[in-house]
């Protein structure tokens, strides 16, 4: 089904705090989201990796997979994701993808168990905002009889990233302190319900909150209180994420690319990666046995000129061996940082490439990610 | 000396045959925190509208082109070196390149400060 072309961005329950903060607001997704305030992505960006930076991300699609019991509801998600869910402990949380028939990702998500007394057949899932539509009807085609996709409801999320985020969230929830990464627990904070899970997009340590819509604004306000804490735009959110080596669909995964390739292999567990049994996994086997022909990698280039997204890469004899799917300059490298994908033999870290931008190329080398070390609390 | 403006969003200050060109202070707010400039070599002959100099913010990356025709006489070095300097003083210290202008006709018909304010809406 199509959207019609010209149906108006919507706003999320905190546009209003966004634009009285003086952000610069843009069309994405579908929605006016901040992509930076005044103080700009620089600013925005080194203080999430000092302090603790507030992200407005109510565009993702929140939805919940409903089921009569634990082992019927992630037995059914198991035929739709290659991630182990049956595994799961309460309250655990993993990252997945969606994947076509013939391998290729449709959409990365996170699902995570629920544990509240009477919902233990939920799983509770996150996707990305431009491909909620899609991926509900996708998700919900491909669940059994008795089990059933229930879009969240009036639901905001925020993000709450950095070193001093469980600290500021501790000061309001002492409970904070006790999720361990990649897991959540339900918080009271003012009198308001929260899903706080320990996960997030930027390297950081840090959460994410849901929170239903009426209480969005009251939740942010008293975040934004806390001298530790600035509001984020989605500028930062983008360079955070890249020096983290993490994924932006549609730019470093898109239908084309299977997860082997995307470098996600560490995302599926031995028995899924032997048992098959997903949506996609005939391609998956088959990359796992054989190897892709092509994988996502991280790339350092010389200099100080960033290379963008659709930037050709040259091996050293000049041939093009693949493309620059993310780019920019990382604040906190303070240089330029690039993913892309490469054939396999030009892998490995430490391989010279080439960058060609604006007809220049520019020397570049394989390296390892993430280009800023993760420092998640595990 | 005057200084006139383009719709590209570039200053001109014009001093007896050299013109010292940079972008403006919209422009730079615009762009947001400079990250790189690429400057054009001296001695290139530039033409107006053809890109002439490359800015980079955390973004995106922008062209800068040529407001007249001439021949590049200088450069800024300090902005390759500290590119913030184009978000700190983009109409003063951080001028981009001096160009020997071929053909001062070009320079008829260019906004002055009050005109350039009305086309940015300010």
């Amino acid at each position: 089904m199509s959207e019609p072309l010209h149906r108006p961005p919507r706003r999320t329950p905190l546009y209003d705090r966004h634009a009285a903060l003086g952000a610069r607001l843009v069309p994405f997704a579908g929605y006016e989201m901040p992509v930076q305030y005044p103080t700009g992505i620089l600013t925005e960006h080194n203080w999430t990796r000092q302090h603790a930076g507030l992200f407005d991300v109510s565009h993702m699609g929140q939805c919940f997979i409903v089921g009569p019991d634990f082992e019927t509801t992630a037995h059914a998600m198991e035929s739709i994701v290659p991630a182990d869910v049956l595994g799961l402990a309460p309250q655990q949380q993993r990252y997945s993808q969606l994947l076509a028939e013939g391998g290729g990702i449709l959409d990365d998500l996170m699902i995570t168990r629920a544990a509240y007394a009477g919902y233990e057949g939920w799983l509770y899932v996150v996707v990305n905002a431009a491909r909620k539509e899609h991926d509900y009807a996708h998700i919900a085609k491909g669940l059994p009889d008795g089990v059933t996709l229930k879009p969240g409801e009036a639901m905001s999320l925020l993000a709450l990233q950095g070193p001093e985020a469980e600290a500021v969230l501790a000061a309001l929830a002492p409970g904070a302190r006790d999720i361990r990464f990649m897991h959540y627990a339900a918080l009271k904070i003012s009198g308001m319900d929260v899903h706080v899970s320990r996960s997030g997009y930027t390297g950081e340590d840090g959460f994410e909150l849901s929170v239903f819509d009426k209480d969005a604004g009251t939740l942010w306000d008293l975040l934004l209180q806390d001298p530790r804490v600035k509001p984020i735009g989605l500028g930062a959110r983008d360079s955070l994420r890249l020096e983290a080596g993490l994924c932006l669909y549609g730019h470093d995964m898109d239908e084309t690319t299977s997860p082997v390739e995307a470098n996600l292999l560490w995302s599926i567990s031995k028995r899924r990666r032997s048992d098959g049994g997903f949506t996609g996994a005939t391609r998956v086997q088959n990359e796992i046995m054989g190897g892709p022909s092509r994988l996502r990698v991280g790339i350092k280039p010389e200099g100080k000129l960033p290379a963008r997204e659709g930037s050709v890469i040259q091996n050293v004899a000049g041939r093009a061996i693949g493309k620059v799917t993310s780019g920019g300059f990382g604040p906190t490298v303070n240089g330029p940082v690039a993913m892309g994908y490469v054939d396999k033999a030009h892998a490995a870290p430490g391989t010279p490439l080439y960058l060609i931008v604006r007809d220049k190329a520019i020397a570049a080398t394989v390296c390892k990610l993430p280009f800023v070390p993760n420092r998640f609390k595990r | 000396m005057s200084v006139k403006y383009t719709e590209e969003h570039e200053w001109i200050s014009v001093a007896g045959d050299v013109a010292t060109v940079g972008i403006t202070v919209h422009a730079a707010e615009q762009l947001g925190d400079v990250v790189f400039v690429d400057l054009p070599a001296v001695g290139k002959v530039v033409e107006k509208g053809k890109e002439a100099a490359v800015v980079e913010s955390v973004k995106a990356a922008s062209e800068v082109y040529a407001p007249i025709d001439g021949e590049i006489v200088d450069v800024n070095k300090a902005i390759v070196d500290e590119p913030s300097l184009v978000n700190s003083d983009p109409e003063g210290g951080a001028w981009f390149m001096k160009i020997r202008i071929a053909n001062k006709s070009q320079l008829d018909g260019m906004m002055d400060a009050a005109g350039y304010a009305t086309f940015v809406g300010k």
